[in-house]
């Protein structure tokens, strides 16, 4: 810890380690995107609701907003930015720009991280997907397009 | 980590948040918790799914957050004839292990019907137990709200009670508990396991919530009847994999997936030459925690299972001389509700006809 009362804190961040100092009542999503400046990851709710603020946390997807920052010393997050880039986009990336699974796009990052772990847990069907995909909203309504753009990767 | 030593670091880790100073601090071991969380003001934190919703919305305002995450109390496991599912086991896990599918599928079932797959990844046994209310009064700054603080009245008693109690309200608080996975351990005689600062001590589910009915000193704005610092360390299940070949789970909602229990039921029958020996049958949504069915199961030994059983079996629920629903303005539609939910949940376990 810091001088200043703050709490020391390291992690890995999209494949860069970081130490940086948190407040106790700060979330990962605050750390995220105040202190480290990675705004792909979006604050909706801010509540749990939404799921806009999923990201990775040792691999398994989360909501950043209701996950304390300091509980996740040591471990290993991912964002969007951690997924693809311009130049070589994430498989489900890709499905979502085919299938036209956005409007408005603020959902998408959360949408995408969520899809990416739900893809590992091997959803069998359509119904899976659906429910699987149930703790991020899209308020524009793409989730037909969304459900198919996964189920498009798993190869169902 | 002595005591002393821990004072000194939870004082250095301080930062002043307004008025009131947040401390965070992180426990090195279970007794090392408790000695933390006994301090006036401390609370734990594991997962956090639903504490940082209870400290955004100002429902709490602890002054040390002391983060038990880290401790070694997740493991799952079949071993003395029963379950144990350590505090700390995520409900991922819990949901994805082989073991408690095939032995325990009512349990797999509940937590499958909970939350939604991020909040699963976070959220652990012990917190999914203590989580509270869904109450819109509760989670609501400047309503009346008991449970939220002391003598403010109980805006839902005569307000928005869609929601609210069926079983073991009271003028105080009609406040529901929103767990599914405790109305599952409920239906199978679940115990938790508590450390304290004298020792452990084993005590059944439905007596770690403080109710009216069971509790002497009750005041709504405690949920529970741990002590000032008393952990759970784990969830024992003994002897119930008899029930696995019928019992199911059956969450009612106003959306079919990531929403909280209008009514559930978590039922369990064992049949002997085709007549119900023994049920289980455990009510979600309708009271302060989740509430056995007594009458309800005692009504259905020693009969073949059929619909026209099951049916006049439900029928009890509402019956003010067995179990005795008490409905408010607004969810008189829960009997109904109820009612169908348990003969719809026996068909699935005993069979239609």
């Amino acid at each position: 810890m810091a001088d200043d009362g703050r709490i020391a804190l390291s992690f890995i961040l999209n494949g860069t380690a970081q130490t940086v100092h948190v407040a106790p009542c700060d979330t990962l999503l605050d750390l995220i995107r105040d202190q480290l400046g990675l705004m792909g990851t979006k604050k909706g709710c801010d509540m749990g609701a939404c799921g806009a603020c999923t990201v990775l946390a040792d691999g398994r997807r989360i909501k950043a907003c209701l996950a304390l920052a300091a509980s996740y010393d040591g471990q290993l997050i991912t964002t969007i930015e951690g997924i693809g880039t311009a130049e070589q986009l994430h498989p489900l990336q890709t499905a979502f720009i085919r299938h036209d699974a956005l409007q408005c796009g603020y959902c998408t990052p959360g949408q995408i991280l969520s899809g990416i772990a739900l893809l590992s847990e091997l959803p069998k069907d359509h119904q899976a997907i659906r429910e699987g995909m149930s703790g991020n909203l899209c308020r524009c309504g793409a989730y037909p397009n969304i459900v198919a753009a996964i189920a498009e990767v798993a190869g169902l | 980590m002595s005591e002393a030593a821990s004072e000194a670091t939870s004082e250095a880790m301080s930062r002043p948040i307004g008025e009131s100073r947040l401390q965070y601090v992180r426990a090195v071991d279970a007794a090392d918790a408790v000695a933390l969380g006994s301090r006036t003001g401390a609370t734990f934190v594991a997962g956090g799914t639903d504490l940082i919703q209870l400290l955004k919305s100002g429902a709490i305002a602890p002054s040390a957050l002391i983060d038990i995450s880290r401790l070694p109390l997740n493991d799952i496991a079949l071993k003395d004839g029963g379950l144990h599912l350590g505090a700390l086991a995520r409900l991922s896990d819990v949901a994805a292990n082989c073991d408690v599918a095939r032995s325990h599928p009512l349990i797999t079932q509940a937590i499958e019907a909970s939350a939604c797959g991020q909040v699963r990844n976070m959220a652990t046994v012990g917190g999914n137990l203590l989580q509270r209310t869904r109450c819109v009064y509760f989670r609501t700054e400047g309503v009346a709200c008991n449970k939220r603080k002391a003598g403010s009245g109980c805006g839902a008693l005569a307000g928005e009670n869609r929601q609210a109690a069926l079983f073991g309200g009271n003028p105080l608080c009609v406040a529901t508990h929103p767990s599914d996975l405790a109305v599952a351990l409920v239906a199978l005689d679940a115990e938790v396991e508590i450390l304290g600062r004298t020792g452990s001590r084993r005590i059944v589910l439905t007596a770690l919530y403080s109710t009216a009915d069971n509790t002497s000193h009750y005041t709504p704005e405690q949920d529970t009847t741990l002590a000032s610092g008393e952990l759970i360390t784990a969830v024992r299940i003994a002897n119930a994999e008899r029930f696995a070949a019928h019992s199911t789970y059956l969450k009612v909602r106003d959306r079919a997936s990531f929403e909280f229990a209008v009514v559930s039921i978590a039922a369990a029958l064992r049949l002997h030459d085709g007549v119900i020996v023994e049920a289980r049958l455990a009510a979600g949504g309708v009271a302060a925690r989740p509430w056995r069915l007594r009458h309800t199961e005692a009504a259905l030994l020693g009969h073949a299972p059929s619909t026209p059983v099951f049916t006049q079996a439900a029928q009890l629920v509402a019956e003010g001389a067995t179990e005795g629903a008490q409905p408010l303005t607004n969810n008189r539609f829960k009997i109904a509700l109820l009612r169908n939910a348990i003969v719809r949940a026996l068909e699935t376990v005993g069979g239609q006809s």
